[in-house]
């Protein structure tokens, strides 16, 4: 037990449950006479709702009632818009059913309660409804050009918010610079497709008058205000389970969806259990996108490839309604200079309006967007100043003695300036060059093109701002009878291995094994203070509330067992779940035991627990049996807010073969080097950069949500919307590079996005070093599908 | 994504198969259920009454005979392309089944559901059309065989009447030294393809093409054969340009037009390469190549 726990490769404690199929997810919660919910959804993307008559549907056998807005009452309310900035000029939220217009295909009309599944969708195909269409504009960059046809009446332009930032003096760059290189680049819109789509399950208990909601949501402590807010409840009186979660990625930190309202109203009308659980159809048309924008983006730099300015403007969808604010928009701009020094950046941004579903981050939250747009440009940079790709990139490194390093003035997602707090990107560069033989794949490349083969390699380097404020708070107390510990956080799981990591941490603090530290998060009935699972955040913030809880704990033990011990407390060593004096070679006393003698009983409900009663001599004392300001037990608890994010980093490469007869992409290498600091447990870490990596891929070669130009999606199915199967990724060689985070107590840096981000600009940059022979236009856009690139190459063949 | 109210029926045997489809107008026919399931949780299809052939016994064989390999039509897929002795029979039908889906999907999907379903970007109706295999359907009125080619008639359309039910799908066994092919692409592994194409080959003595059977799936609103490119290589010495060219003088079978991931160009492209490449493996297999 004296291993260190952090850093090592543990088996997780939630895979034995959760391969075995006996994880708990919200469908599988037991509600005995549960009643079933089904949405009618909007088929039309803007119109006036002329006739809503459910009649019909509320008159088919089985169905207990079809609500519409007209029965919501008090509930009958815009939704919040949840992160509020002064740059939102015309901030629109959405009611939870719709009034008499709706904005866009997939918004929720009406909600049928019924005693099964079955008979709430054939109610819901009852619902007569007559609309009266209006114009729409589904291009972002024409919704965006006066004239066009507007998504709220009262949105001139169309346009939510608009940000402009900058940090130092972007004209006087652009005026010394001996060359500018100036792009455009798109990136599609996509769902994060999470194994679960939504659910929502929610009891009222008649006889205390709570609210039990099970839902499987990356925030339930949000989630609980929210409903504490709308039922005008006590907080008390409101209980948020998320269990056992399939995937969150995203956008079910968004909170509260129609379903998250309209379940509880029902539950609690009609005095039983209902659920709703979404099925996928319906998770294309509802569940929040992203992705979604177009940069236009320029680079003033000298004759070396020094870039001294960026000006970037771009246009981000927000979809119909901008209820979780310009988070995605703001987290893009921030991260638009990359791992670059760029003295002087100008960034602009407008979040507009599409009659399309709503957008809120996804894995990555922007970040791919931009470092789509700078590392496109980068490459373009290096081209016309005929530099090498990885030269002008370690040219304009922020060094290691340059830490931290702020960008002034260019505010991030916690409300303070982009300062990079520590990395050591040409090292990491390096690494890469090494990894992938640089030199050694030129010349295989050329020998290729020889056979008709082509060959490319590309590379893309990425920063990230992860671990978010505001704080998060860790708790931990063992358990008198069994000695293991429990601990808890505000967040919760969705896969990321949470119950594993936080062990681990606690594990080195207390000398248990890593399998008796149980991790109890998503519930805020166990613990309600802290925020949610977003922005890679929860190693960071919560990792860092639980060590020092556990710190906290690890005193009271070694305090209590030398009492016991009857040592001096330096002399105390904590390992197998037992305290005892160093080099004693004496047993001690088990954890469990100094937790039951800590807390002073009157019953002897046990064996152990006699020791700890008023009469044993062991717990005699002269004065009251828990000393002032003492608390009962062995329990901490502790909190972390971090001065601000936290800079992981990383660069990916690939070398990618086209194939000139189908022009599939065969990737015969993805190496990708990255520093998240401290790495709790390599392995997750692995699997979350391999989990993003996917999710990249996706977004590189296939993703993308087809809405026609009346605003229907036409691939809301996984028949039309492809992402990649696992026989679509390549193995990712991985190399770990470790630069401790001065922010917080562990030196960790966040992952959960990390993968995703560098993508799509590294299959980019491969493909087209790979069809350079054929002088193809640059690649300014993904998704990547074989056919488009056949195009490319017919137009390059035309323009000869 | 449930499917509306139908009544069920499980018969035992074919007779009684036929007897129920021919009381229910507004029937479907359940095989493995890897179309039909998901049509109708969309709602797409709605019928009265489903008819599950799973208890078909009498449907569910392999039988290689006389130089035909015999499917009946609720054998799983997956039977099939494991079953050694049809591969020595005819090696083109695992290669072909290799390309269907994905193996779960090939553990329920019959050989009998895929050809009914008769969809043109499918695997299997290509393989019956390519052969010049024959398809045996059976209705209240008796059995009839139908061969490949006027089986399929048009996108999800069959020769077969209303109330008749596939029955079986026979196949011609190569002949010695013939060479064979399919390859197909498509964006994901296991996806409908862009275009996918099989291919037999045989020499005559004199190292020329005595036969060649070429078709294509995922390029027209049936299965289709490249008749003029078998007639085109039929009687030449085999070489990379004469394969290619071949390929060139596919194009022209694609009939589907442009979708939203695909362009017409692209697929014809793609098909080109495909049959000049299923040729070269072909020729790769044939006797003495």
């Amino acid at each position: 037990m004296s291993t260190r726990q952090f850093g090592a490769r543990v088996q997780r404690n939630e895979d034995d449950r959760l391969i075995r199929g006996k994880g708990r997810y919200v469908d599988d919660i037991p509600l005995e006479g549960a009643l079933h919910g089904v949405f009618a959804r909007s088929n039309v993307a803007h119109a006036k709702i002329t006739r809503l008559d459910v009649s019909r549907a509320a008159a088919l056998p089985g169905v207990l009632k079809v609500y519409t807005h007209e029965d919501l009452g008090s509930l009958d309310m815009k939704m919040p818009l949840l992160i509020p900035h002064p740059c939102i000029t015309h901030g629109r939220t959405q009611y939870p059913l719709a009034r008499d217009e709706v904005f866009y295909v997939g918004q929720a009309i009406a909600f049928v309660v019924a005693v099964d599944r079955y008979v709430a969708e054939d109610a819901a195909l009852l619902i007569d409804v007559e609309y009266e269409t209006l114009p729409v504009e589904i291009d972002l960059r024409r919704a965006a050009e006066p004239g066009a046809p507007l998504v709220h009446a009262d949105v001139p332009g169309n346009i939510a918010a608009n940000l402009v930032q900058e940090s130092g003096d972007v004209a006087s760059a652009f005026a010394k610079a001996d060359h500018i290189t100036s792009i455009t680049v798109h990136c599609e819109r996509s769902t994060a497709a999470p194994m679960e789509c939504l659910a929502t399950a929610a009891r009222w208990d008649e006889v205390s008058g709570e609210l039990t909601v099970w839902d499987g949501t990356q925030a339930p402590i949000g989630l609980r205000g929210a409903l504490a807010s709308l039922f005008d409840l006590d907080e008390h009186a409101v209980r948020v389970i998320a269990p056992d979660v399939g995937g969150g990625f995203g956008p079910k930190i968004h909170f509260p969806y129609a379903n998250e309202v309209l379940v509880p109203l029902a539950a609690r009308e009609f005095g039983r259990p209902v659920k709703w659980i979404e099925d996928r159809s319906e998770n294309f048309v509802h569940m929040t996108h992203e992705r979604l924008q177009i940069h236009d983006i320029e680079l003033a730099a000298t004759r070396d490839g020094i870039v001294l300015g960026l000006r970037d403007r771009f246009l981000h969808d927000t979809g119909a309604f901008i209820p979780y604010g310009i988070a995605v928009a703001q987290v893009a701009s921030c991260q638009i200079a990359g791992p670059y020094r760029i003295p002087n950046i100008l960034v602009e941004f407008s979040c507009v309006y599409t009659p399309t579903v709503p957008v809120t981050p996804y894995r990555g939250c922007g970040r791919p967007q931009a470092n789509f747009a700078i590392e496109r440009a980068m490459d373009q940079l290096a081209d016309e100043l005929g530099l090498d790709r990885f030269e002008i990139r370690r040219r304009n490194f922020i060094q290691p003695e340059e830490f931290p390093y702020t960008r002034p003035n260019l505010i991030f997602a916690d409300g303070l300036p982009v300062t990079h707090d520590s990395g050591e990107y040409e090292q990491a560069l390096r690494a890469l060059m090494d990894a992938l033989d640089v030199d050694a794949f030129k010349a295989d490349q050329q020998a290729a093109l020889e056979q008709g083969r082509y060959l490319g390699l590309g590379l893309s380097f990425y920063v990230e701002g992860t671990g978010l404020g505001p704080y998060e708070g860790g708790h931990v107390r063992v358990h008198p009878i069994t000695g293991k510990v429990f601990v808890n956080t505000g967040l919760t799981t969705q896969g990321q291995g949470h119950a594993t990591v936080f062990a681990q941490i606690v594990s080195d603090q207390l000398g248990v094994a890593v399998e008796d530290v149980i991790v109890v998060e998503g519930d805020t009935g166990v613990y309600d203070w802290g925020v949610g699972t977003f922005a890679s955040r929860a190693a960071v913030v919560s990792g860092s509330a639980v060590h020092k809880a556990a710190v906290l704990a690890r005193k009271q033990l070694i305090d209590a067992a030398a009492n016991m011990l009857e040592a001096n407390p330096d002399d105390i060593e904590l390992s197998d779940g037992r305290a005892f004096v160093a080099g004693s070679g004496v047993d001690g006393v088990t954890l469990a035991e100094i937790a039951t003698a800590s807390n002073p009983l009157r019953y002897a409900f046990n064996k152990a627990a006699e020791r700890a009663t008023q009469f044993a001599p062991a717990a005699r004392s002269d004065g009251p049996p828990l000393a002032e300001g003492a608390h009962p037990g062995i329990e901490a608890t502790d909190y972390y807010a971090p001065p601000h994010a936290t800079w992981a980093y990383g660069v990916h490469g690939a070398i990618v073969e086209v194939d000139p007869m189908t022009y599939g992409i065969k990737i015969h290498r993805y190496v990708c080097v990255h520093d998240c600091g401290n790495m709790i447990n390599p392995m997750i870490v692995e699997g979350q950069i391999a989990g993003g990596v996917a999710q990249g891929m996706g977004g590189a070669f296939y993703e993308k949500l087809e809405y026609d130009e009346d605003g229907a999606l036409r691939n809301a199915s996984f028949m039309d919307f492809l992402i990649p199967y696992a026989t679509e990724i390549p193995h990712v060689e991985m190399i770990h590079q470790e630069t401790p985070s001065p922010l917080n107590p562990l030196g960790i840096k966040g992952v959960g996005e990390a993968g995703t981000i560098p993508v799509a600009q590294v299959i980019a940059s491969a493909i087209e070093d790979a069809l350079r022979p054929l002088e193809i236009a640059p690649i300014r856009k993904v998704p990547l599908s074989p056919s488009l690139l056949h195009s490319y190459v017919t137009e390059a063949g035309l323009r000869k | 994504m449930k499917p509306s109210a139908f009544r069920y029926a499980l018969p035992s045997t074919l007779r009684d198969a036929i007897d129920i489809r021919a009381r229910f107008e507004d029937s479907v026919i359940l095989a493995g259920g890897q179309s039909l399931i998901p049509t109708m949780n969309f709602r797409l299809a709605n019928p009265e009454v489903v008819i599950d052939l799973r208890k078909l016994d009498e449907l569910n064989y392999v039988r290689v005979a006389d130089g035909v390999v015999r499917i009946g039509a609720m054998a799983r897929q997956r039977v099939v392309e494991q079953n050694d002795e049809v591969a020595a029979a005819n090696p083109l039908i695992r290669e072909t089944l290799l390309n269907v889906a994905h193996p779960v999907i090939r553990n329920r999907g019959t050989v009998g559901g895929s050809l009914a379903h008769a969809d043109p970007s499918a695997e299997l109706p290509t393989l019956l059309t390519t052969m010049r295999g024959a398809i045996t359907v059976c209705g209240p009125s008796g059995r009839r065989t139908i061969a490949a080619e006027d089986f399929f008639e048009f996108i999800f359309t069959t020769a077969m009447e209303p109330d008749e039910l596939l029955v079986e799908a026979a196949i011609p066994a190569l002949e010695p030294g013939e060479g064979w092919a399919f390859a197909e692409f498509a964006r994901r592994h296991g996806d409908y393809s862009v275009a996918g194409v099989a291919v037999t080959l045989k020499l005559g003595a004199d190292r020329r093409i005595d036969r060649v059977r070429l078709g294509a799936c995922g390029i027209a609103t049936t299965p289709a054969l490249l008749t003029e490119c078998e007639r085109f290589l039929t009687g030449k010495s085999p070489s990379p340009e004469l394969f290619a060219e071949a390929g060139t003088l596919a194009r022209d079978a694609v009939t589907v037009s442009d979708d939203s991931a695909t362009s017409k160009v692209y697929r014809q492209h793609v098909l080109a390469g495909l049959v000049a490449r299923n040729l070269t493996t072909a020729m790769t297999r044939t006797d003495g190549a």
